[in-house]
């Protein structure tokens, strides 16, 4: 009797450490959290490994990663070097997905409005202050703008949404550059923050005259007019999920081994400029040989089966021959 | 046997009692621990600097400070005089069988959580006022109102009914009893009330960051955005990638910490003071 009691004990512990070894932990970013969720309920049922993900934020996930708390990180933003010398070893950045950061505004009655580069710089550095200023009319023939005063809305918590943002405008302005620079949050020349996508959205929504920068899915959730920017090529491009394709396609030609890639500004007639990476962080040499695998089966999964889930949740999917590139990096994992 | 037994029993309740203040020390000695790395860098000049650039890594309170109390402030100059209206009604003025509807309707305010309010505030407050100082403020004044009325009415309550028929006896009008036999006696526990509600004031997040704009910035209008200490914190925390940003941030909770407690040593004096040894409460 004993012996069953004890073989029933034993057996259940074996039972619960194979399926901890089967979790893996991760945490970082917000903006992909949708489909990384979608992802992992879907690896669920297809490969019965549990993933665990915290959405903290883009910063919280760098910080766990290198103090070594989870199995892998998630950022909008690459990890500096300095920052991969702390966490020891290789570190490896795998692209998931794509995403696109819309400029939206609130004028009744204005359906389509187009901007360059040297107008939206000047918007968001508050240096023009009002809707029919001669710059934002020469762009839009035909439009009827208002007198309006110009309300910029920003966030206010700290973003990769903002560092996409930041990125684009530092490379097309060099005011925006000396002035402001690049980064998750920076010290605003000009007009008020909402916390998260949701508060911008809002600031955008209550306000007439106000424009913004958000998610291209909170755009288009709730309705809002779109800036269409003008891109490298000269064309008037609005954010969607073929432009932001596109966008990953012409940056591929300079995309660096590692992929910690900035495709904002990138060439190719229908690209839209503002869209970037975001990544899951993950060490070259893996401790845990169980894990490790676990880890692999799961990226190299999700760059191939989970690729399908992205339009639906407004992600734009790798472009194919950059799958091909990253499946190689994923498959130099050791474990 | 009964001396040894009392003596663990005093033992037991004193560890109870030291554990308390002990927490306190540990959470200041954390904060500051974290934010050392800050204080270093930027010194004494943390407080009077108005740059907050995490882009270039220069840090400074004040504009934060500035907009804590200054919101704090406009709720309070809101909430006192309403709150106080409402628990005296309440408490004196009102015969109506209703009243207690009344004042469970006023409590049930300090439950709404904080992010409806917010939400509230943007769609409402925001086209009224802009977002703003005045928004922030005036979102704050309506959460405190509970705290306050609630409390005050309490208050006014338990003033005994003595003080007040003596003062009626005596040809006192209404409002000369409760000047006299209301207000006096119950004026530490009025001001007991408010503090609470500053304490509130100046730790609110949430509902705050949604209405004031966000913008560390101190203008003389009460039109413009501003930004508090508990709402940078919570914004920029879980981003600040870098050491010296999150020890900032950090050394911002410090500050918030030393105004909270700053505010309620005031206040304790202001009551020692004013009511002094007469005070029933």
């Amino acid at each position: 009797m004993i012996k069953k009691i004890a073989a029933l004990i034993i057996g259940l512990g074996l039972i619960s450490t194979t399926a901890l070894a089967l979790t893996l932990n991760g945490a970082g970013a917000t903006f992909p959290f949708p489909i990384y969720s979608k992802w992992i309920s879907e690896y669920h049922k297809a490969a019965g490994t549990q993933v665990n993900y915290q959405s903290i934020g883009s910063g919280g996930g760098v910080r766990q990663f290198i103090a070594g708390t989870v199995d892998f990180g998630a950022s909008d933003a690459p990890m500096t070097e300095e920052e991969m010398k702390r966490a020891g070893g290789e570190v490896l950045h795998i692209p998931t997905v794509m995403g696109a950061v819309a400029i939206s505004y609130n004028l009744p009655g204005v359906v389509e409005l187009k901007l360059d580069a040297d107008t939206l710089a000047d918007i968001f550095l508050g240096k023009i202050k009002k809707w029919n200023d001669g710059a934002i009319a020469e762009l839009n023939p035909g439009v009827n703008l208002p007198g309006k005063n110009i309300l910029v809305a920003h966030r206010s918590d700290g973003s990769g949404t903002t560092h996409i943002f930041s990125s684009y405008m530092a490379k097309i302005s060099s005011a925006w550059a000396s002035q402001v620079g690049a980064g998750k949050a920076l010290s605003w020349p000009a007009g008020v923050g909402g916390k998260g996508n949701e508060g911008v959205t809002g600031v955008i929504r209550v306000n007439q005259g106000a424009i913004g920068y958000i998610e291209l899915s909170y755009a288009m959730t709730n309705k809002l007019p779109v800036v269409a920017l003008k891109n490298r090529a000269g064309k008037f491009v609005k954010p969607s999920i073929a432009s932001t394709s596109a966008a990953a396609a012409g940056a591929l030609k300079k995309m660096p081994k590692d992929f910690r890639a900035d495709i904002t500004n990138a060439g190719g007639s229908d690209s839209y400029p503002i869209s970037g990476f975001t990544w899951l962080l993950v060490h070259k040499e893996q401790k845990d040989a169980v894990k490790g695998k676990a880890l692999v089966d799961f990226l190299k999964w999700s760059l191939s089966d989970g690729q399908k889930y992205a339009e639906a949740l407004l992600y734009s999917p790798l472009p194919e021959n950059l799958q091909a590139k990253v499946m190689d990096t994923i498959k130099s994992i050791s474990y | 046997m009964r001396k040894t037994g009392d003596a663990w029993f005093n033992l037991v309740t004193f560890l109870f009692a030291l554990s308390i203040p002990l927490l306190l020390l540990l959470l200041v000695a954390i904060l500051i621990g974290q934010a050392l790395p800050a204080i270093k860098i930027f010194g004494a000049g943390f407080i009077i600097s108005s740059s907050w650039d995490p882009v270039k890594e220069t840090f400074g309170a004040l504009p934060y400070i500035y907009g804590t109390l200054v919101s704090s402030l406009i709720a309070l100059a809101i909430a006192v005089p309403l709150g106080l209206g409402a628990a005296l009604y309440l408490a004196e003025v009102s015969r109506s069988r209703y009243k207690e509807y009344l004042a469970v309707m006023i409590e049930l305010l300090a439950a709404i959580p904080s992010i409806i309010y917010g939400l509230w505030g943007i769609f409402v407050l925001g086209p009224l006022f802009g977002l703003s100082m005045l928004s922030g403020g005036v979102i704050l004044a309506i959460m405190i109102l509970p705290t306050i009325s609630a409390i005050s009415r309490e208050v006014f309550r338990s003033v005994p009914n003595i003080l007040k028929e003596s003062a009626l006896a005596l040809g006192a009008t209404r409002w000369e009893t409760v000047k006299l036999a209301v207000f006096g006696p119950a004026r530490s526990g009025i001001l007991g009330a408010i503090i609470l509600g500053l304490g509130r004031a100046l730790g609110e997040t949430m509902a705050v960051t949604m209405v004031i704009g966000n913008r560390p910035e101190i203008s003389a209008s009460i039109f413009a955005p501003a930004y508090t200490l508990a709402s940078v914190i919570a914004n920029e925390f879980a981003e600040a990638s870098s050491d010296v940003y999150l020890s900032a941030l950090v050394e911002l909770g410090i500050i918030l910490l030393l105004i909270t407690m700053i505010v309620n040593g005031l206040a304790r004096l202001l009551i020692w003071k004013t009511v002094g040894k007469s005070n029933i409460f």
